[in-house]
């Protein structure tokens, strides 16, 4: 630890980076305290009664391996390890009956964060859910971005650039497309065919059973097709009901 | 006055009823959820992928472990102030403050008492939508946790508070 607490120069880095334009952040720890919980539960150890010494080493020896010790906030938990760990070797007077534990502090606040982890794994499960399901309408919520001054870049860069983007660019899928036209002419014939023997029906006694996309199609713009042309009404009672397609008997009498 | 309201209320609910189950029973893509206090008209799951395919929409980028947890602080917590915030998490938290914020899931809804005034963060409707919630109170275990993330510090009533006791006050081992 002498490595951490001694050395003047990544003090001022650490300084630095509290500034919100150098920000550390893992993929693996989101923190000092995540990755403290981490090394506790690695350890299989009981969090009210941590082995300081052994934990403050592990600790170090992490975030330097992880070229961690010039980041502000593992660095001030480095320091609140060491310091806890000093305050524990004080020797204390036997039968002293207020004592408190350098730790309750620590332990207080790691209980306190595994139950903000426990808070965002079941917040992470509903957000997975609700974001395979779009909302009518979808629309991206607009961010303001703040205006970007002129951007600097030499064509070699920009080919570079091209390069990248080109080699990492898959190749494009190629689909076979089968024509299936659309039989407006049949669908006429079989809505026509049904209302000769019935004087109304609805949409799904001229859809067959498992229609294919361009079937419905088609008796879709057949329907609209005779209602231009006056052989049959369409109706719908009320918002979001079947809709009823009724032989328009008027234009059989003309 | 207050009869017609609520007349009008049943009506809107009996209404939606119908829409919901129409949405269910005709097998339609899409269903009616409850959420954030409204109603909203979903694609169901198992259409995501095709509706991807399609590119019709797509989904929006998932949330960092950091911002999440800062985002539960937040939820639990509201209004809540960018110190406390750090305090918990024990690490900066002005970026990720920042970029919820710029996707709507959080908001400034006052300023605290303290040196400088700071600015209190709480949630926003989009972040119940975002995370199919009803209401605050349906975030997990709201009463328990409230407890531990609400209360005013060194009020844990729990052995949080005093761990020396649970070896019994025995003077700590110099490991």
């Amino acid at each position: 630890m002498d490595d951490v607490t001694m050395r003047p120069g990544s003090v001022a880095v650490a300084e630095q980076a509290a500034s919100e334009v150098f920000i550390v952040e893992l993929a693996e720890y989101s923190g000092p305290l995540d990755l403290l919980l981490t090394l506790i539960r690695d350890e299989q150890i009981d969090i009210y009664d941590i082995p300081i010494a052994r934990i403050a080493e592990q600790f170090l020896a992490r975030i330097s391996s992880l070229k961690l010790d010039e980041a502000a906030d593992y660095l001030e938990m480095a320091a609140r390890l060491v310091r806890i760990k000093a305050q524990m070797l004080l020797p204390r007077r036997e039968g002293e009956d207020v004592w408190e534990d350098p730790r309750a502090e620590l332990v207080r606040r790691l209980l306190e964060y595994q139950q903000v982890k426990e808070v965002v794994d079941v917040l992470e499960k509903r957000s997975e859910e609700r974001r395979s399901r779009f909302a009518r309408a979808y629309t991206q919520a607009a961010v303001q971005l703040p205006v970007a001054g002129p951007l600097t870049i030499s064509l070699p860069e920009l080919l570079s650039a091209v390069d990248r983007v080109l080699r990492l660019a898959r190749k494009p899928h190629v689909h076979d497309v089968v024509p299936r036209a659309l039989d407006v002419d049949g669908a006429i014939g079989i809505v026509r065919a049904l209302l000769a023997i019935r004087a109304n029906a609805q949409w799904k006694d001229i859809l067959p059973r498992k229609a294919e996309p361009w079937e419905v199609l088609s008796l879709l713009l057949a329907l609209l097709e005779l209602a231009k042309r006056g052989e049959l009404r369409l109706m719908q009672p009320r918002a979001f009901a079947a809709f009823e397609i009724t032989r328009d008997s008027s234009s059989e009498a003309a | 006055m207050a009869a017609h309201a609520e007349d009008s209320e049943n009506t809107l609910e009996a209404a939606l009823e119908e829409l919901r189950i129409h949405y269910d029973e005709g097998e339609h893509g899409v269903e009616l959820v409850e959420v954030a206090g409204g109603w909203q008209i979903l694609t169901r799951p198992e259409y995501t992928e095709a509706i991807e395919r399609a590119q019709l929409a797509a989904r929006p980028q998932r949330l960092s472990a950091a911002a999440l947890e800062t985002l539960a602080i937040i939820a639990y917590r509201q209004p809540i102030g960018r110190a406390e915030i750090e305090e918990i998490r024990g690490v900066g938290a002005g970026a990720i403050l920042k970029s919820l914020h710029e996707r709507g899931l959080i908001d400034v809804v006052g300023r605290g008492e303290g040196l400088g005034r700071p600015l209190l963060y709480g949630t926003t409707g989009s972040f119940l939508e975002q995370f199919a919630l009803r209401h605050l109170e349906e975030l997990p275990r709201a009463d328990e946790l409230a407890i531990a993330l609400r209360a005013p510090r060194h009020a844990t009533p729990t052995g949080a508070a005093a761990p020396a006791k649970d070896n019994g006050e025995a003077p700590p081992r110099a490991d």
